[in-house]
């Protein structure tokens, strides 16, 4: 019997993976990766230092001891060349794997902005623990880091560095932290705790140039500002992992194309975590990644079930001044309001019929985002 | 006592500590936290995820 071949060996292939042996011991699983098939969780790349962990102290568990877990068939350090939807096989560097399904989960790849410069290629991306190892060996005892990017990762990168004692600046051509999920007034909240740490903001520019200087880099601003770093760390966003799928024929978009049952345009042929746009979009971040491996463990086992999203706010890990998020589509119908705001806010939007579609709870509020969750869909009560 | 950490962000529980501030007293065991109970950090919820012993 031919397998269930999984791509990828994030936690969104894991986790389907650990769904569908809660259903089914006995149903043959592969799982196929590039990278040493470690299981880590990645969320904690961006908030190690603080707790003392290097790469190999985020390993949770080893590849041999998941394999033996979960009873798969584990094919590491494995580049798939090519998928041959016709014959159900896949071109790999470990030779031809044949599958009865296949499941892609290939995440993200760190989208790289453009920079002038002759230490432009020294910019890194942390998007993985092999990245993870190179920057921790690099950063030492650098006294200054510069992060391209104050949006989520941006934040959480800043907020980990300053509280270990180097100094950060932040440079981002938006207007406040983490504008692509935030108004505001919410997004302005973690600027003077940040501050206070050390972290110098740079909003409204963007980095041009990276050159080497005497000790480390010296960048140059689109504003015409230069600063110097030990160390420059690129987190301006992602962009889905599509191209094994384009090459296949398989229909794409931003991701890849999936419907509410995480089935691509082949039947036979799924994808969930960030490498996929489910319903028309892709949905980054933890918990949606947890939903659709629920859902589709149950079709792989053989119960055709759709994921259905519940509410899932977005938990920014600043410690400094502690955010949760359930953003809105930018071009969503309403408005934002302020309900509170003492050493942080706690702001709702609401929609036409004045229901709840969205919060933010910064500083102390942040603790209430399971209440708020549930408050989502209803009415707004009266101020 | 022991420790569980959340596989799907890393958040640390600690039977000993327990989180008094989620109104759970220390000494409480993994077993006996309530099935509705979700990840602070991340908010799966107990159900859904695994929590491993570190």
């Amino acid at each position: 019997m031919k397998p269930i071949v999984v791509l990828g060996s994030g936690l969104a292939g894991y986790s389907v993976i650990r769904e569908l042996r809660k259903r089914d011991r006995d149903i043959p699983v592969a799982l196929v990766t590039r990278d040493s098939g470690d299981y880590y969780s990645k969320p904690m790349l961006s908030n190690a230092l603080a707790q003392g962990k290097d790469a190999a102290g985020l390993v949770l568990t080893r590849a041999a001891e998941m394999a033996k877990q979960l009873g798969i068939k584990l094919l590491v350090e494995t580049e798939v060349h090519a998928i041959d939807r016709a014959s159900k096989s896949l071109d790999t560097t470990s030779g031809a794997i044949a599958y009865d399904r296949l499941v892609i989960a290939l995440g993200a790849d760190p989208i790289r902005i453009p920079v002038q410069g002759d230490a432009a290629d020294t910019v890194l991306s942390v998007n993985d623990i092999a990245d993870y190892a190179r920057f921790r060996d690099l950063l030492g005892s650098k006294a200054s880091i510069a992060i391209m990017g104050g949006g989520l990762i941006g934040c959480e990168f800043a907020n980990d560095l300053a509280a270990a004692g180097h100094a950060v600046s932040v440079i981002d051509p938006g207007p406040w932290p983490i504008a692509s999920l935030m108004p505001e007034q919410a997004g302005r909240q973690l600027l003077a705790p940040l501050a206070a740490l050390g972290v110098d903001w740079r909003f409204g520019t963007s980095v041009s140039r990276v050159d080497r200087a005497a000790s480390g880099y010296q960048l140059t601003l689109a504003d015409g500002a230069q600063l110097q770093a030990g160390l420059v760390l690129s987190a301006v966003g992602l962009r889905p992992r599509i191209t094994l799928a384009q090459q296949a024929g398989l229909a794409v978009n931003r991701g890849i194309v999936v419907d509410a049952h995480l089935r691509s345009s082949d039947a036979a042929i799924f994808a969930l975590g960030d490498c996929a746009e489910i319903d028309g979009k892709v949905q980054p971040f933890v918990l949606p990644i947890m939903h659709a491996a629920r859902a589709l463990a149950k079709t792989l086992a053989g119960e055709e079930t759709p994921v259905v999203f519940p509410a899932m706010p977005v938990v920014v890990k600043t410690p400094a001044h502690p955010v949760a998020v359930l953003s809105v589509a930018r071009d969503a119908v309403g408005s934002w309001q302020l309900r509170a705001n003492s050493d942080g806010v706690k702001m709702e939007f609401l929609d036409a019929e004045q229901r709840i579609s969205g919060f933010v709870l910064t500083g102390p509020y942040a603790a209430e985002r399971n209440e708020m969750s549930k408050q989502v869909g209803q009415r707004a009560l009266p101020v | 006592m022991k420790v569980w950490q959340c596989v799907v962000c890393g958040f640390i529980y600690d039977e000993t500590k327990g989180m008094p501030e989620e109104g759970i007293k220390a000494g409480t065991k993994w077993a006996d936290i309530p099935e509705n109970w979700a990840c602070p950090d991340c908010g799966v919820a107990k159900a859904d995820f695994e929590m491993i012993e570190v």
